[in-house]
């Protein structure tokens, strides 16, 4: 009877209600509730009965949980600020990375579709156990069949390059030593930076297919080198999509970070729901609060076409 | 006598145009070689260093004791061997894991791409109040690293009694969800729970895809489906989501892939040993160590190695096979808005 009186337009937003409810649910259940909930575990104490197998109640105790994670906890600092500074390291450089091999890449040549495959494999394999499993083998395997490890001065050990000479070498010529330590650093981080560019590299090849011919077209009509070309057309276009990709590089390389392992060892190896809240809590702060200033930062430098 | 004067300057110029035009081209086409060569080396190089570690391990899990113990071998085995695969096969169960493992997943997938189609559509073709909250809601369940809410879906699901409706059943006790010893289902349900309500593994990213797809194909599809009296849940089934063909390609492979691959949730929600693959390859280290009495840790390598062979064989199958489609389909799906 009520449904009659419903106006066409009611009818429609109660579709797309329906549409959507099932997130809405979701959200609600596990994301809402689970977020206030750890809010909660981190303002109180946990009380674990015993003998229990299940159940706690927790009791309120302010800010102590983060008091004692800010200024008494043994590494927990430490593991945040080695997490950040890292985090903004990789960013920058798989940023980079991903773009320039997207232009590579999204140039005609032959057996493009393999290279794509390649580059795009790493996402396909990327599962921690296996990669565990590779580290070891790395570790184990002696010879050349290892790419560039980790470590600078274990590679310059077995691949017959003497890289400790190189390094002095440059280090000779005068160039500023920070510098130096972030190219070395960017040599020896390869591997993970190849590895883990694999999703945004596709996605600046699809912003790159989008770009429309014609903008080149008049680009080149009008006498304009390549260079100039990649700054006045090319970068313009695809930098919507910077930003994408580094909230996708945060994430992805944040669930991977020590602060993460430490929470979690804390929550379940050490039994202290309180303390691991406070630090999932903190660190996700961080790492909202940078994802935040760098997106107004960019997002300020950044062109939208519509 | 003054016409062949010009004419001759005529063809002068016209041939100094010419040498220009050949030197240009001339230039053009070595710069075009450089660059070949430079993308040559660079995409050699940069392919080595991805596929180095897997060519590695596929060459080391054919090795024969005496082939790894000999310095000149390299790559290439003198006695190759099916051992390593004969053990690490028994080990790690591989068959029976291997099966419910594809069960598991492929439920899923299927589960994960008709919810998060419907939701995408829902908030690209309806307006309803509080749209703009809710896909604000979407986009923080992209952002938020879900280490931030495990230990609540843990207790959650451990303690699992929404509204007390299982409480209900059984005496007003909550059950366990969670995986471990006579686990219920093996300790699947919660990321089937969750993945039912648009919250399983990603489910915000492909949302997101979903509704950017439908976002851009033009209205009069749906119009004209109307017009012809389709219902609104028959326009989406069965006129929409054909057309929606490079997202679903692309969610389908992210959702196996991903789903195959995670260990964050399997180690959550403890899923038991017979179904998470994963478990099985941490393991197959100290299997092989203790049961086969292997005791040299290179030998035990390689018996990794196979194991590791046989957990990626299936991601590497359907990413041959649909891996035209699938890059394809990523430009095509929407990501890019």
């Amino acid at each position: 009877m009520k449904l009659k009186k419903l106006t066409l337009s009611q009818k429609k937003s109660l579709k797309g209600f329906l549409f959507v409810s099932p997130f809405v649910i979701g959200f609600t259940a596990f994301y809402l509730r689970s977020l206030i909930m750890t809010v909660q575990f981190s303002f109180s104490e946990t009380i674990m009965p015993e003998g229990a197998a299940a159940g706690h109640s927790l009791s309120f105790v302010g800010f102590r949980n983060f008091i004692f994670a800010l200024t008494e906890h043994g590494s927990f600092t430490q593991d945040l600020t080695v997490s950040v500074f890292n985090m903004s390291f990789d960013v920058l450089l798989i940023i980079f990375f991903s773009l320039f091999m997207a232009i590579l890449l999204n140039q005609k040549f032959r057996g493009r579709t393999l290279t794509r495959a390649i580059f795009f494999l790493p996402v396909i394999l990327n599962s921690e156990a296996i990669n565990d499993a590779i580290i070891m083998a790395r570790a184990m395997m002696v010879g050349g069949m290892s790419p560039v490890s980790a470590d600078v001065m274990e590679a310059s050990g077995t691949a017959g390059v003497n890289v400790m000479y190189y390094i002095y070498m440059l280090n000779e010529l005068g160039l500023p030593a920070g510098l130096l330590d972030y190219v070395v650093g960017a040599v020896s981080r390869i591997n993970l930076i190849i590895t883990s560019s694999g999703v945004q590299m596709i996605i600046f090849i699809a912003a790159l297919q989008s770009i429309s011919p014609s903008l080149y077209e008049v680009a080149k009509i009008e006498g304009a080198t390549t260079y100039e070309t990649f700054w006045k057309v090319t970068f313009p276009m695809v930098s919507p999509l910077i930003i994408t990709n580094i909230v996708y590089t945060v994430v992805d390389s944040f669930i991977r970070s020590p602060v993460v392992t430490l929470s979690y060892e804390t929550i379940f190896t050490h039994i202290n729901f309180s303390l691991g809240s406070v630090f999932s809590l903190l660190s996700m702060m961080v790492v909202c609060l940078l994802l935040f200033v760098v997106c107004a930062i960019i997002s300020k430098r950044t062109f939208y076409h519509n | 006598m003054r016409v062949s004067k010009f004419k001759k300057k005529i063809q002068i110029i016209y041939a100094e145009k010419q040498l220009g035009n050949e030197r240009h081209r001339v230039v053009r086409q070595f710069k075009g070689f450089l660059m070949a060569i430079l993308r040559a080396i660079l995409i050699i190089g940069l392919s080595y260093v991805i596929l180095g570690p897997l060519i590695g391990i596929i060459a080391n899990s054919f090795f024969s004791n005496s082939d790894k113990y000999s310095p000149i071998i390299y790559l290439i085995p003198q006695n190759p061997t099916l051992e390593r695969y004969r053990i690490a096969l028994l080990r790690m169960d591989y068959w029976n894991v291997m099966r419910n493992m594809l069960i598991y997943v492929a439920g899923l997938t299927v589960i994960q791409l008709f919810i998060c189609s419907m939701v995408g559509y829902g908030f690209a073709r309806y307006t309803f109040p509080f749209k703009k909250l809710l896909f604000a809601c979407v986009v923080i369940m992209i952002v938020i690293p879900s280490h931030t809410v495990m230990l609540p879906l843990f207790t959650t699901f451990r303690e699992f009694n929404p509204f007390g409706l299982v409480g209900l059943f059984n005496d007003g006790e909550s059950i366990n969800l969670l995986g471990g010893g006579s686990a219920i289902a093996g300790g699947v349900l919660p990321m089937f729970i969750m993945t039912l309500f648009g919250c399983g593994l990603r489910a915000g990213l492909y949302i997101y895809i979903f509704n950017q797809f439908f976002r851009a194909l033009p209205k009069e599809i749906e119009e004209a489906a109307e017009i012809d009296g389709a219902g609104t849940f028959y326009t989406y089934m069965f006129i929409m989501m054909p057309n929606a063909k490079p997202s679903i390609i692309t969610v389908t492979i992210f959702s196996i892939v991903w789903q195959y691959n995670d260990t964050f949730f399997t180690r959550l929600f403890n899923i038991n040993d017979n179904i998470a693959l994963s478990k099985q390859i941490t393991s197959l280290w100290a299997n092989v160590e203790n049961i086969d009495r292997v005791m040299d840790r290179s030998i035990i390598q390689l018996y990794v190695n196979a194991g590791i062979v046989l957990v990626i064989i299936p991601v590497i199958v359907l990413y041959v096979l649909l891996q035209k489609q699938f890059i394809e389909g990523v430009e095509r799906s929407g990501i890019v808005g």
